[in-house]
């Protein structure tokens, strides 16, 4: 079959290409549906990730945050028309100790490899989640997403001392949102503190014990643990904010990408004996777990469908640059592509 | 029901001396009906594909889908008819062999020679062809169109922008396109060569999908060679 790959080409440039694939071979077959942006697919759309990255890895396609239906699995195993979350993560060896999302071996759509800009998705079987088929599937697109948040959870669940009566969320945007809903359903006697500094986005934490400005947080303030989700120039100062804040023997996840190097009150850190968790993207296991809660805490579904922000009808390659251009301007909530291309 | 309908009733004079008809050729090591035909089966609202070609090479045909993994049950294979038309009333006297026929049920029909074709235009045709008689797929002219009934000089340039290129898949009412085309004269049958026409010239509406420039039929040696390199082309990544 010939299938059509919407590939960048060049910033804000998106062409057809063709490639052959056999639907018999071993790949599970998916018609992505609802497609999401990430900042990182942005990154490259307007060319921001630098020319030698953009020379390296374009033509590509971008997305890595989809959901789709099965098409035809050549073994049977997914019926026709079951829905799914495909996972972008391609690990190409396994290691007993380090996960799948940082092996340097792993592949990762729209990072190098073609993302979900496709007409059909041929993909591995172990890549596959099945979602509630009744969940909404514009909130689904963007599971990658949670998914992230779920992985920085876990690895802290992992690594940091059992005291456990509060935590901190630095960054208002949404992956601040997404991490501190799932920590108050999974700690729901927990005391989640979101620090931001955008009047409109605090408020759109209505399921958080409290909201603190960053610029007004109260004398001898304290937390157990710290969750930094700032990203940018932002993560430093979130980091200072942390490191001032939270209790000796407390662990800092940072999950906020910057593209330059932050610097980091080691002092603080010795003194207070602080632990540094560092994540990055999420795996298989990660996504399994974020479905497993979406099944057990259907109201956090509902919660996430307020980051919806625009909903794109996309049936041409002009229609998918409208919803990349159109997400540059959006402050809060996700773009989804209603891939019908 | 939604039926598929793949022509491959034509013998590709249009291919020069080859051996075999154009859908057989192999487009990147593999016969240009067999992508065709994987597009189809991806679609789950597709009930069943009917394969139309000569009848000297159905045993070809059928042997090609087994080569390539193709058993599914619901696609089948059957002898085409002596033009275009003729062929799809086979495939429709096909369906009623095996199941009666409601006024609901629509036919896609698809040339086995334009492989490229999306998930969107095959949607789109299921879409409309269950809310009208009858739909084309087509793309808008690009070139001007020059009409010239005698070769030799123009009669007329019509407004570009009210015209399009035909492609495929076309859709029709089964029932629907049955009566219409028992309505025609054997004279008018072998004039009207696309079934879109049937309805037109009827004063019945005809609904227009948007196709793509790429969306092209594979019928001489040189669409071959592109379609070809456009594979080839495209860096796998």
């Amino acid at each position: 079959m010939i299938n059509q790959i919407y590939r960048l080409v060049s910033p804000r440039q998106i062409e057809v290409t063709y490639k052959d694939s056999s639907i018999t071979a071993e790949k599970v077959v998916v018609r992505p549906t609802h497609l999401s942006i990430c900042a990182a697919d942005q990154r490259y759309y307007t060319g921001t990730r630098g020319e030698e990255a953009m020379k390296k890895k374009l033509p590509m396609a971008l997305i890595h945050e989809g959901v789709g239906e099965i098409a035809y699995d050549p073994q049977d195993e997914f019926p026709v028309g079951t829905k799914v979350v495909m996972v972008p993560n391609k690990p190409t060896e396994e290691d007993p100790y380090i996960r799948e999302n940082y092996l340097t071996t792993s592949h990762f759509r729209s990072s190098g490899y073609d993302g979900f800009m496709q007409d059909y998705v041929f993909i591995r079987r172990d890549r596959l989640i099945v979602l509630p088929q009744d969940i909404d599937m514009n909130v689904a697109a963007y599971t990658e997403l949670v998914s992230v948040a779920v992985h920085a959870i876990t690895r802290f669940e992992e690594k940091s001392i059992k005291r456990r009566s509060s935590f901190g969320v630095w960054g208002d945007g949404n992956l601040g949102f997404i991490t501190s809903l799932f920590l108050k359903t999974l700690y729901p006697d927990c005391k989640v503190t979101i620090f931001g500094k955008t009047d409109y986005k605090l408020n759109q934490f209505s399921f958080c014990d409290e909201a603190i400005y960053i610029n007004d947080i109260p004398e001898g303030y304290e937390i157990d643990h710290a969750f930094e989700c700032a990203g940018g120039k932002g993560s430093q100062y979130a980091i200072d904010q942390i490191i001032d804040v939270i209790k000796p023997e407390g662990s800092i996840a940072l999950l906020g990408v910057s593209e330059y190097p932050v610097e980091i009150n080691t002092r603080m850190v010795l003194e207070k004996g602080l632990t540094l968790i560092g994540s990055s993207r999420s795996g298989v296991a990660d996504f399994q777990r974020t479905v497993d809660i979406y099944k057990e805490h259907p109201e956090i579904v509902e919660y996430l469908a307020t980051l919806i922000g625009q909903v794109f009808h996309v049936t041409s390659v002009q229609d998918a640059l409208s919803a990349f251009e159109s997400d540059l301007s959006n402050s809060w909530g996700k773009t989804i592509m209603n891939w019908k291309i | 029901m939604i039926y598929a309908g793949i022509l491959a009733g034509g013998k590709g004079t249009r291919m020069g001396n080859v051996p075999m008809p154009k859908q057989f050729l192999h487009l990147n090591e593999k016969p240009i009906i067999i992508h065709t035909i994987e597009k189809f089966i991806l679609n789950k609202k597709i009930d069943t594909i009917i394969v139309a070609t000569p009848k000297e090479w159905i045993r070809h045909t059928t042997d090609t889908l087994v080569k390539y993994g193709l058993t599914m049950p619901n696609i089948k294979v059957i002898e085409g008819g002596t033009d275009r038309n003729d062929t799809i009333m086979n495939i429709i006297s096909y369906i009623e062999s095996v199941s009666p026929v409601s006024d609901e049920d629509i036919i896609i029909t698809h040339d086995a020679v334009r492989p490229f074709l999306t998930h969107r235009i095959i949607e789109q045709n299921i879409e409309e062809g269950l809310k009208n008689d009858a739909v084309d797929t087509v793309i808008s002219a690009i070139d001007t169109i020059v009409e010239s009934t005698d070769g030799e000089y123009i009669s007329s340039i019509p407004i570009r922008s009210h015209m399009y290129q035909g492609q495929t898949p076309q859709t029709f009412k089964i029932n629907k396109l049955k009566q219409i085309y028992s309505m025609l004269s054997e004279e008018e049958k072998e004039i009207l060569t696309d079934a879109c026409k049937i309805f037109a010239i009827k004063g019945l509406q005809v609904k227009l999908v948007r196709g793509e420039t790429f969306n092209i039929k594979v019928t001489t040696p040189y669409d071959l060679s592109v379609s070809n390199a456009i594979l080839k082309g495209s860096m796998d990544k």
